[in-house]
């Protein structure tokens, strides 16, 4: 043979790509981006009592005559109809002030953390990493206990004389926003504490060597530094939260409508697939800039530059 | 400077009291004996009796159990894979596709991957006869899909960080790249393996959402159970149940932690 024989790493090389490449590619591409073409397809379908649920969006009449139906009532009703116009309002507002909420809070501890002496550290930062390996389920339903009518909270805030009769918070959106924060802080934390440890001390040292007090500095340096773990952590909280079911099913109330729970109330309830899967695709469309400014911050962040 | 971290500290301390109040409330009231979850009675361990012959809660428990270790052993072969991809072969035509399919699914709400994952395998089975009927097997999918994303940002962690001069040793004593990546890539990155594993395997056994998508009519999974009874209203029983959970976890990541120090 003229051409040289391929050594065997370079056919390993090449094996490797195609094993550690290919096979989790074509697992993707079948159980993740795939079932989008077909959520999007069911979309253009209508309704209808049959298993499963929906028209085909095309159908051989005749010999060799193919009819297409595409049925943009869906999408209309999505745009038209007060209901999902206020859920998706709602899920985008709810997503929004818990985002900041998280952020408020989360920033605070995940700089605590990171400047905390490094022994400590260790213990802080499994402690902010543990409630998030208990179960999600149970964690909100702890939160129902706590505040219904005639639950802890309010029992507590009787006791200390601080009000006389129960407030109600459970199955409000107050309810919610507590649910969501709880259960999404450790997802700002973890992102805001891999970027705040890696800060240089002697930038700050610098700024204040040039006549910047500690607020200027964290300010101008500190903060804008932070950005990029800013902005993975908002995303990590902002985009699950807008398509939430279980905080506002469990701890929200019928004013507390959001786009999840509209969706999985259209599937289960209403059986209307074609609906469903229409409100989805709104939902992704959506999500399409957070996704991709979390996909850019994180790639910055990988990459070193802070 | 001792002065200025005050309210740092304060804060600090508000925050994991958040965190932290409410599972310890649940564990309390687990020991509670009357049924009324919020009114202290007296100390008792009936729950956890009534907890051990709920049959129904059982069987959905054992199911959940082997749909997690089935999802957890896949994810972390797939997800050690990807995550191969993306520190071993840092150019390749598609790569930008590659890291976007695997972060998605770590965001990506949960209605909407039940949601479609449902649809296609309805249309799987109207097109190729499978998966046939909806249960273990649909459900052990989807979860892996997910699962399998955060096995890779785990294990790709460790990966990046691991010096390939033994490696490189390796492989001028002869050895094959199989054979170092077994005898040397594989025990390093263990710990990384044991922590994804577990993430997975917990991953799995929490979620509700995507699970009641694709399951079928037989296939009632633990949280499933866990959600229903809920909505009926707060049950002791299921204090018990969170406090069991708790606890578990907690061992497991004190395991994990230990086994990871070790390594180190």
């Amino acid at each position: 043979m003229a051409l040289p024989q391929p050594s065997r790493p370079a056919a390993t090389q090449v094996l490797s790509r195609l094993v550690n490449i290919g096979i989790p590619y074509l697992w993707l591409g079948l159980f993740f981006l795939l079932p989008f073409v077909i959520v999007l397809q069911i979309s253009l379908a209508e309704p209808a009592l049959a298993q499963p649920p929906y028209t085909p969006l095309w159908q051989w009449i005749e010999d060799g005559l193919l009819q297409i139906q595409l049925n943009l009532q869906n999408f209309l009703l999505v745009g038209e109809d007060s209901l999902y116009l206020s859920a998706f309002l709602n899920s985008l507002q709810v997503a929004l002030i818990s985002t900041l909420l998280c952020l408020l809070l989360g920033y605070p501890m995940a700089y605590a953390i990171a400047t905390a002496p490094e022994r400590l550290r260790v213990v802080l930062l499994m402690l902010i990493i543990l409630p998030f390996w208990t179960s999600f389920l149970i964690r909100v339903y702890a939160w129902i206990g706590i505040l219904k009518s005639n639950g802890l909270l309010n029992d507590f805030l009787i006791w200390l004389g601080l009000i006389d009769s129960p407030l109600t918070i459970l199955h409000t959106q107050t309810a919610v926003y507590i649910g969501v924060v709880y259960s999404y802080l450790p997802f700002m934390i973890l992102p805001l504490y891999a970027n705040l440890t890696r800060l240089d001390h002697g930038l700050l040292e610098a700024a204040a060597d040039l006549g910047c007090r500690p607020f200027c500095g964290f300010m101008r340096v500190t903060l804008p530094l932070s950005m990029a773990g800013i902005v993975a952590g908002s995303m990590l909280v902002f985009i699950p939260v807008v398509g939430e079911f279980v905080i506002p099913d469990l701890l929200g109330g019928p004013q507390s409508l959001m786009v999840g729970k509209l969706l999985w109330t259209e599937f289960f309830s209403n059986k209307d697939w074609p609906l469903a899967s229409a409100l989805a695709i709104v939902m992704l469309a959506l999500l399409v800039i957070p996704f991709v400014m979390m996909q850019r911050w994180q790639q910055r962040m990988e990459g070193g530059r802070p | 400077m001792k002065r200025r971290r005050w309210p740092l500290l304060g804060m600090l301390v508000f925050g994991y009291a958040f965190l932290y109040v409410p599972i310890v409330l649940l564990i309390v009231y687990s020991f509670n004996e009357s049924r009324l979850v919020t009114v202290w009675s007296g100390f008792s361990t009936r729950w956890y009796a009534e907890l051990l012959r709920n049959q129904q809660l059982l069987d959905a428990a054992w199911l959940s159990v082997r749909i997690a270790a089935t999802n957890a052993t896949l994810a972390v072969v797939l997800g050690t894979l990807a995550a191969n991809a993306l520190v071993r072969h840092p150019r390749f035509r598609g790569r930008a596709g590659f890291e976007l399919l695997l972060t998605a699914p770590l965001v990506m709400p949960d209605v909407i991957i039940g949601l479609s994952l449902l649809l296609l395998f309805v249309a799987m089975q109207q097109g190729i006869g499978w998966p046939a009927g909806r249960g273990f097997t649909t459900i052990t999918i989807a979860h892996i899909t997910f699962s399998m994303a955060y096995v890779a940002v785990v294990v790709r962690a460790r990966l990046s960080q691991l010096d390939r001069s033994l490696e490189e040793a390796a492989m001028d004593l002869g050895a094959r790249p199989l054979g170092v990546y077994r005898m040397i890539t594989l025990p390093l990155i263990a710990p990384a393996l044991l922590s994804g594993w577990l993430l997975a395997f917990t991953l799995s056994l929490d979620d509700l959402v995507i699970a009641s998508f694709v399951a079928g009519p037989g296939s009632t999974t633990l949280p499933m159970v866990i959600y229903s009874s809920v909505r009926m209203g707060v049950s002791p029983q299921i204090n018990a149940l969170a406090t069991l959970i708790v606890l578990l976890v907690a061992l497991a990541v004190i395991v994990a932690g230990l086994s990871m120090r070790q390594r180190r």
